[in-house]
């Protein structure tokens, strides 16, 4: 029983790098908001790019999601 | 579903299955393999189909082709340049592929092949072995500069040097597992939450009310997903040209 508690910690302890993912997020998007808003023409440009780090930083957060699955069933 | 035992069994989608009885089975034809013929002849049949017209104004499966094909083309020119025309098919290939899995995988019943490491791991690598490829043909020796920038101090050079090895190196792994990582979460999530609904709804009266929350995340969450199979496929597609761009350039 013990292994199985130490399991769910483990998993729970794994996920709070969504703690730095939800800050990168947060800040992508609310600089992608604010570069559209003072450049409404610069939209086209800038718009991959956000969606571009918002995949990358999201990576991370699967990464650690990955890790959570690996302890809980593997 | 493992409703019986009252349990969330949110792995087991993933589990492969022969096709094909006997003969499926002794050559280890799968669902996956099943799905990724599929998706190839659904993606021949759009451009053979849809092409086959040549009209001034496309009707809709042409345009469609068109514009699938015009969006990989200005992402290879803006990335790599015009020079990065000769590697379009490629990034093309690459990004349909990877597309129609996700995006067949949205299907009830079907299967994601994108979720399965092997599936992404062989395209990045292949993607890193192209990359690495191209570069040393083009620079030749110059290639071993990419990993010592012009312009560093000398004495940076152990550090820079493994650092830019390393990250050069783990390229096909973030690659792959970014790819696979979300569809493997974004199924998991969607089963977790159907599980929820079917749970609910057999408390009885109390249940079923209850049950249309899931129900309404879950169906907000399959667009979501459709966003995410057409984001990633994208993302795979926009890596690999900057990729392309470093061999191409060198920095």
């Amino acid at each position: 029983m013990e292994v199985a508690a130490a399991k769910a910690l483990g998993a729970g302890i794994a996920v709070i790098a969504l703690f730095g993912v939800g800050l990168g997020i947060g800040n992508i998007f609310s600089s992608l908001i604010n570069s559209v808003a003072r450049n409404p023409a610069a939209r086209d440009v800038v718009f991959p790019i956000g969606i571009l780090g918002f995949a990358l930083t999201e990576a991370v957060a699967l990464f650690a999601l990955l890790i959570a699955f690996l302890i809980l069933f593997a | 579903m493992a409703v019986e035992e009252k349990t969330i069994d949110a792995l087991s989608q993933f589990e492969l299955v022969p096709l094909l009885g006997p003969v499926g089975g002794s050559v280890n034809f799968t669902q996956s393999n099943g799905f990724m013929l599929l998706a190839i002849i659904l993606i021949s049949a759009l451009f053979v189909i849809g092409m086959k017209p040549r009209a001034v104004v496309p009707g809709r499966l042409q345009a469609l082709a068109e514009t699938l094909y015009e969006f990989v083309l200005g992402l290879v020119t803006s990335q790599v340049g015009e020079e990065g025309r000769r590697y379009f098919p490629f990034v093309f290939t690459l990004f349909m592929f990877i597309l129609f899995g996700n995006m067949l995988g949205m299907l009830p019943y079907a299967f994601t092949y994108t979720s399965h490491i092997a599936t992404t791991l062989t395209l990045a690598i292949l993607v890193f072995l192209v990359t690495t490829i191209v570069a040393i043909t083009i620079h030749g020796r110059h290639f071993f500069g990419y990993f010592f920038p012009e312009g560093a101090p000398l004495w940076l050079a152990p550090i820079i040097v493994p650092v830019e090895i390393v990250s050069y190196l783990s390229r096909p792994i973030s690659l792959s597992i970014r790819l696979f990582a979300n569809m493997v979460a974004g199924h998991v999530m969607l089963k977790v939450f159907a599980t929820f609904v079917v749970l609910l709804g057999s408390l009885g009266a109390i249940g079923v009310p209850l049950a249309l929350l899931p129900l309404s995340i879950n169906v907000a969450l399959i667009g979501f997903e459709f966003l995410v199979a057409f984001l990633q496929a994208y993302v795979f597609a926009i890596l690999t040209c900057i990729y392309l761009h470093d061999a191409v350039h060198l920095h």
